[in-house]
């Protein structure tokens, strides 16, 4: 374990010198002040739609997570077969926001859209982590059954009871990330919070933001009290109700999309600009079209997606071992861990975009706003799983009394497989999240899929698009290689955290 | 004497019921890139939405969208009838929906400008010659899809110094619309960009620029800009002569409220070969393929 994490360390080094980095402060103060103004004084009375954005949030979480559970849950059944192995692992290597943009022609950009992106990659996620959590149960109830009995009915009195309390803690962690995923979709256009976050930040208007924002970390720390399991059925069929579930769906618009709008740009240019929508099948130029987009477009955002993507991951390990221990009761006063906890949900729970645009206040246009933006986001997402993974581990007889033998000798080599084993997960996460980042002048792969989509190349987006999950794709498997050689695993943590400690 | 309707006919009417229904919302909607003051986009569109509502006879809705990106494939997979586009938009727009017209521009789009606008640490000043000494610096043009914001400015900047502005620039960014990208440069986050002029007289007029921290350096020569486009469909959905009541209802627009929402003096009538210099711009730099 210790050398994998030294080759990623080396790795992330050589990547630090390659990466484009700098910092170049002007006057970023004037800005900021107007920042600091606005989050002081918060105006929650000026929000234009805020129930509808609130309702559409939750309501798009909730329904596209539970079509995720119901299709994830069917598909882990049969994830020992490779086409489904790899059927989920393409649909959870395209970010939401591409999806929507996907479905955006067929359906409309309206709540159809939203929980539809949502639901597919949470499906795919859903897929491979419920199964795994089956493949690590215990093997004996369901062996002790009669041979003749059926796989299904194997499963349902023989696996599931095992594991269904694991299944439940990791849906209901997932519910927040699905409320994130919401709530981001609003950037696009989607009525979520989103919506009047960006184009609060965008115009300046720092009030409504703070408010937004304010709003937006009350939903999830209130998770726990309005989500239960038991009651969740509720807000369910209240979403349900009274969502719009009006779409301008067409037919015209969906054979547009797949059998025009997507082809290769060869095959139509003939037919384009005099407007016959002509199709034509030429072997030759096709192919230069392909090598033209990887050579331009594809190498130079793969090359800066994996240097900024290898960077932030090691940041975001280095984050989380300078900090989960403050989270965690076994090192600091409640006092402590509560604020820790506060911290931890405003940097998950801030949107990427909008700390990406501070630290480019603060430093200018580089990776470095970036690097910042992903490992804070990310980082306290996992120490704080660390932390609940480390609260959970039972204290010794013999514990170390300072602090910091506790850490260094007793718990960081208990914790340590399970945070690698979390952190590599992340892994796919950020490599997914650093597209999103334009603003920043990186050219990575989301960069350029996001300007062929403002040029209208749906073509050249889709390939793209299919690029980067392709690259996740592989991210994701070598990840699970090294997870296999290591002998981690991050679902033990699921097993030991008790009902109390779980929701969110 | 009666004759019993046959089955056949029965089940043709009802799907052609279906049919219809599914494939053409009743209700006429309309668009708008949002390229600036996005906050109040509903404030100032429904407004014109009401007006046109009444002038012509039938509802009209306006649907907000949030990139340019988004209001061209709205306006592609008839999610919507009408948009205010920029010069660029609609000229995709048009491109993606054979038989759409431009419709009307506002009288300033006929010679619409750009300012490249800096970062008082520069210490460029506003000159008659383009500013050659901006080689080496970081700069910022607005969102992908603008005119105003993107393809002219970078036109302009490829034909004075004969490279593309990521040869030239340290660093390229996207700010995403022309009052971010007046922000950017306001506070050195980059050293220049590239704005609309009306943005930047509105953000002047409105007391939101520091004129000791950014200026305009250089103003870039006229071009033609804004446009309403209609999808040509329109005049077989809505009845024959549509698109001309649509036209007409605009450029008979003397409210200045409403003019205020572009914002513009007046509409003046357009049409499709208006926006040529667009599709060569665009053809030049690679935007159109």
């Amino acid at each position: 374990m210790l050398r994998t994490s030294l080759y990623f360390l080396a790795i992330a080094c050589a990547a630090f010198f390659l990466a484009d980095i700098s910092v170049t402060t002007l006057d970023p103060w004037q800005e900021f002040a107007r920042m600091g103004r606005g989050l002081l004084t918060p105006d929650f009375f000026n929000l234009p739609d805020f129930g509808q954005a609130l309702f559409n949030t939750v309501s798009f979480a909730l329904v596209g997570l539970t079509i995720a559970v119901v299709l994830g849950a069917l598909l882990s059944l049969f994830f020992e077969s490779t086409p489904v192995r790899l059927f989920c692992s393409f649909i959870r290597a395209i970010h939401e926001l591409f999806w929507a943009f996907i479905f955006m022609p067929i359906v409309g950009l309206n709540s159809v859209c939203g929980i539809l992106a949502i639901a597919i990659p949470y499906s795919g996620i859903f897929a491979k982590v419920y199964a795994e959590i089956r493949q690590e149960s215990d093997q004996r109830p369901a062996e002790a059954l009669p041979p003749a009995s059926t796989r299904f009915s194997r499963f349902c009195y023989g696996t599931l009871p095992l594991i269904f309390g694991h299944l439940k803690d990791y849906t209901s962690y997932r519910f927040e990330c699905a409320l994130r995923s919401s709530a981001i979709l609003g950037f696009i256009g989607l009525p979520t919070l989103g919506y009047h976050l960006e184009t609060a930040f965008r115009e300046g208007l720092y009030s409504e933001a703070a408010a937004l924002l304010y709003s937006f970390y009350l939903l999830i720390i209130s998770i726990r009290i309005w989500a239960r399991a038991k009651f969740i059925v509720i807000p369910l069929l209240i979403s349900c109700l009274f969502i719009s579930w009006e779409t301008s769906f067409s037919l015209v618009g969906l054979s547009r999309f797949f059998l025009y709008d997507i082809l290769p740009w060869p095959m139509r240019a003939e037919g384009f600009y005099v407007g016959t929508g002509e199709l034509v099948l030429v072997p030759l130029e096709l192919g230069k079209w392909f090598w033209d987009i990887v050579v331009s477009q594809a190498l130079p955002g793969i090359w800066n997606t994996m240097l900024l993507t290898q960077i932030a991951l090691v940041a975001t390990a280095l984050f989380t071992l300078a900090t989960f221990a403050f989270a965690s009761r076994r090192f600091f006063s409640a006092r402590v861990t509560g604020c820790t906890y506060l911290l931890f949900v405003v940097l998950r729970t801030t949107p990427e975009y909008i700390l990406a645009y501070i630290f480019l206040q603060l430093w200018g246009p580089s990776m470095l706003p970036a690097i910042a933006a992903l490992f804070l986001h990310n980082g306290a997402i996992l120490a704080y799983l660390t932390a609940n993974n480390v609260n959970a581990l039972e204290s010794t007889f013999d514990a170390a009394q300072g602090r910091f033998n506790r850490y260094l000798y007793e718990v960081l080599p208990r914790c340590y497989g399970h945070f690698l084993a979390f952190l590599f997960y992340r892994w796919e996460v950020i490599m997914r999240e650093s597209a999103i980042l334009g603003i920043l002048g990186i050219t990575t792969l989301g960069f350029y899929i996001d300007s062929a989509i403002s040029r209208d190349h749906l073509d050249t987006a889709l390939l793209l698009i299919c690029i980067t999950a392709g690259i996740n794709m592989s991210i994701d498997s070598f990840s699970q290689v090294i997870r296999k050689r290591l002998h981690i695993s991050g679902h033990v943590a699921s097993r030991i955290i008790g009902p109390g400690e779980s929701g969110s | 004497m009666k004759k019993a309707v046959k089955p056949e006919i029965l089940f043709f009417l009802l799907f052609s019921v279906l049919v219809s229904s599914l494939s053409q919302a009743a209700e006429f909607t309309f668009t708008a890139i949002p390229d600036q003051d996005t906050a109040r986009l509903e404030q100032r569109f429904s407004k014109v939405a009401d007006y046109l509502t009444d002038a012509l006879g039938f509802e009209v809705r306006y649907v907000p969208v949030k990139s340019y990106a988004a209001s061209v494939q709205a306006f592609k997979n008839n999610q919507v009838q009408m948009a205010w586009f920029g010069g660029l938009s609609g000229v995709q727009a048009r491109l993606a929906v054979p038989g759409s017209v431009a419709v009307a521009q506002g009288m300033e789009d006929v010679r619409f400008r750009s300012y490249l606008i800096a970062h008082h640490s520069t210490d460029l000043q506003k000159s008659k010659q383009f500013p050659m000494e901006i080689v080496g610096k970081t700069f910022t043009f607005g969102s992908k899809g603008s005119t105003s914001g993107r393809l002219m400015p970078e036109y302009f900047i490829r034909e004075k110094l004969g490279k593309s502005p990521e040869e030239l620039f340290t660093r390229v960014g996207f700010s995403g619309d022309h009052s971010k990208t007046i922000a950017l440069v306001q506070s050195g986050s980059y050293q220049i960009g590239a704005v609309n002029f009306k943005v930047w007289q509105k953000e002047l007029e409105a007391g939101r620029i520091d004129p000791k921290k950014v200026t305009v350096i250089w103003e870039t020569p006229e071009y033609p800009d804004y446009n309403w486009t209609v999808r040509g469909s329109v005049d077989q959905t809505y009845g024959a002569g549509t698109i001309e009541k649509i036209q007409q209802a605009l450029l008979a627009i003397d409210d200045k409220a409403l003019l205020a929402a572009f914002p513009r003096q007046k509409f003046i009538a357009a049409d499709n070969s208006m926006y040529q210099p667009i599709l060569d711009t665009g053809r030049a730099i690679g935007i159109f393929r």
